[in-house]
């Protein structure tokens, strides 16, 4: 990252419990960015402590990083990130390919995690033959492939328009209700109302 | 070995979705190995054919030629001097060498000159040497129309000729030369036979050559000396002694360093020399095209490391650790420089079994085995560079990445 010696969070005391759900608000600026991706395992912190399930991830080599994210994390970001002219199937197998989950195993759990998000009809579909809607739920589908500890979810619904939207923020109750922990980062505050939990966070303090 | 299963197949899949680009990147390194193998199977088919040539001779053949020759295998292959000194040799050597070397079976002189031969308004220009009767035997090269000249019409220097395969053809088409005048540099000679196909070596022709005694070349071309003298020796075993004699003989006359006696297998060990030189020489060429194609490789690789910028962050950001990005990038650069190595292999070996029809081609395995390593190591070298970038990206900007 750009080396500012100006800290981007500061003084941050924040205990996530399991199966919950929360939601990370604040301005464009405000660290919560920072914040989602110290959560994820995508950056380290120049000083403080994070624990996941108990194991303190602040300070981990690349490979343990790589590993833990495979396992306990599950990203869903506001450009889907799907890979192109690959299959959304191939694209939810691929967290369990570097998992190491054999062949057959890997196309059966991708194809029911695919089915339960109502995609059973897509599976052979590449990404742009797909709608913004269908490409987030197929994003979410790879996300908890791995049943991960934690599904961080930034601006999950910034490039849907209000009515699909409104889907995936059902999806995402739904998640916590089947027992998920769910982080959810936004700047809109609205859209933060629907966690059970809303952490403000402003010039890099939670407020 | 599952995952390395996988990125293979990964590799696989991306080179497939850009067909275009893959089979342009390979087509570098399919011209370099292509070449590499046929530059090699021409050199080594060379090689072995004059080698073939002067086996042919015989091994109990002696060549005096003039100049200063250096036959150290040490030496770079080069022949310093050797063609280049005006010769001094005249037929009182021959016949010199012919009654005293004890080890000496039969001395030939040579001369070699260019000349028109005309008949009946067709023209040809060719070899004309200057040889004595003995050369049917010494060359193993019968004359199929009439004969050879004998050593009477040799030593009173008649104006006879005898026609290779090739010019009789020219000259005389379907009509049989024998007994026929021609005119061969203004004099008038009587065509006394034709000599056997010998057959081509690539474009130089062995049987356009005519044949006429050697003191008639010195009378026709107005020479004092003969070019060269080939010596045979009694036997093998008498090689070494009768190279000694002529020395010793020729000393008498000849200054150290205006002639130098060859026996074939300091020939054979010069000429393959020469050739294993040219080969590797030609080889090392090609090798430049190698090295282009793989510099192409590392290119398109940047370029799709630079594309999927956002494909690696989202890889790790889902748990690809850097050593499997790394593989990845890897094993695609690999896929297409062996791909490519491939392909050339095959191309270039029906190449050179193509080229063998007309010219001499021998696909050597070391040349196979060389072109499939150093495309290996191509796709290893120039990968590693991209391979190394995608996988030192950082996750977070690799996903912003547009």
């Amino acid at each position: 990252m750009d080396s500012l010696s100006m800290p981007i969070l500061r003084d941050i005391n924040l205990t996530i419990k399991k199966n919950e759900f929360i939601s990370i608000v604040g301005p464009s600026g405000s660290g919560k960015s920072t914040l989602m991706h110290l959560i994820g395992l995508l950056d380290t912190p120049t000083s403080g402590r994070i624990f996941l399930d108990n194991e303190n991830i602040s300070q981990l080599s690349e490979e343990r990083m790589a590993k833990l994210r495979n396992q306990k994390i599950g990203f869903v970001f506001q450009t889907f990130n799907l890979i192109p002219r690959t299959s959304a199937l191939a694209n939810v197998e691929l967290p369990l390919i570097y998992a190491g989950v054999p062949d057959e195993q890997r196309k059966e759990r991708a194809l029911k995690m695919l089915q339960a998000m109502g995609l059973g009809e897509r599976v052979n579909h590449f990404p742009n033959q797909l709608s913004g809607g269908e490409q987030q739920r197929v994003a979410i589908a790879r996300a908890l492939i791995n049943n991960p500890s934690l599904i961080l979810a930034d601006e999950p619904t910034g490039n849907l328009d209000s009515k699909t939207g409104a889907q995936i923020m059902e999806i995402l109750k739904k998640l916590k209700k089947d027992g998920n922990t769910v982080v959810l980062v936004t700047h809109d505050l609205e859209v933060a109302k629907i966690a059970d939990r809303i952490i403000k966070i402003y010039d890099g303090k939670i407020i | 070995m599952e995952k390395l299963f996988e990125t293979l197949k990964l590799a696989a899949k991306t080179l497939k979705a850009n067909k275009l680009r893959s089979s342009l990147t390979m087509l570098g390194v399919i011209i370099g190995v292509t070449s590499v193998i046929l530059l090699v199977s021409i050199g080594s088919g060379l090689k072995s054919y004059i080698t073939g040539q002067l086996e042919d001779l015989g091994s109990n053949l002696l060549m005096v030629m003039p100049g200063e020759m250096e036959m150290g295998s040490e030496s770079s292959g080069s022949m310093p001097g050797a063609g280049m000194a005006a010769p001094k040799f005249t037929m009182n050597h021959q016949k010199e060498l012919q009654a005293k070397g004890v080890n000496i079976k039969r001395v030939m002189a040579y001369t070699e000159n260019n000349a028109t031969l005309a008949y009946a308004g067709k023209k040809h220009i060719t070899q004309v040497a200057g040889v004595t009767y003995e050369y049917p035997d010494i060359r193993n090269q019968k004359a199929v129309l009439g004969t050879f000249f004998n050593v009477s019409q040799q030593e009173s220097a008649k104006k006879v000729v005898v026609l290779g395969a090739t010019v009789a053809e020219k000259l005389f088409g379907s009509e049989n030369p024998v007994g026929k005048k021609i005119t061969l540099s203004e004099s008038k000679f009587t065509v006394l036979g034709v000599l056997e196909k010998k057959g081509a070596l690539g474009g130089n022709d062995m049987d356009n050559q005519a044949f006429i005694p050697v003191p008639t070349a010195l009378d026709t071309f107005e020479m004092d000396y003969v070019l060269a003298f080939w010596v045979q020796a009694k036997s093998k075993e008498q090689v070494e002694p009768a190279k000694e004699e002529v020395k010793k003989i020729l000393l008498r006359t000849l200054k150290d360093d205006e002639f130098s006696v060859i026996d074939t297998k300091g020939l054979l060990s010069m000429v393959s020399q020469i050739l294993g030189t040219l080969t590797v020489a030609l080889a090392g060429i090609a090798g430049i095209s190698l090295l282009v194609g793989g510099i192409g490789i590392m290119n398109i690789m940047l370029v799709s490391v630079m594309e999927r910028t956002k494909e690696i962050g989202l890889r790790k950001a889902i748990g690809a650790t850097p050593k499997i990005i790394m593989t990845q990038f890897l094993i695609e650069s690999i896929v297409l420089s062996v791909g490519g190595g491939l392909i050339g292999i095959i191309l270039g070996f029906s190449g050179s079994v193509l080229i063998n029809q007309f010219f001499p081609a021998i696909v050597t395995v070391w040349s196979i085995l060389l072109a499939f390593l150093v495309s290996v190591i191509i796709g290893v070298v120039f990968g590693v560079m991209p391979a190394a970038r995608a996988a030192r990206l950082n996750p977070i900007q690799a996903l912003r990445y547009e």
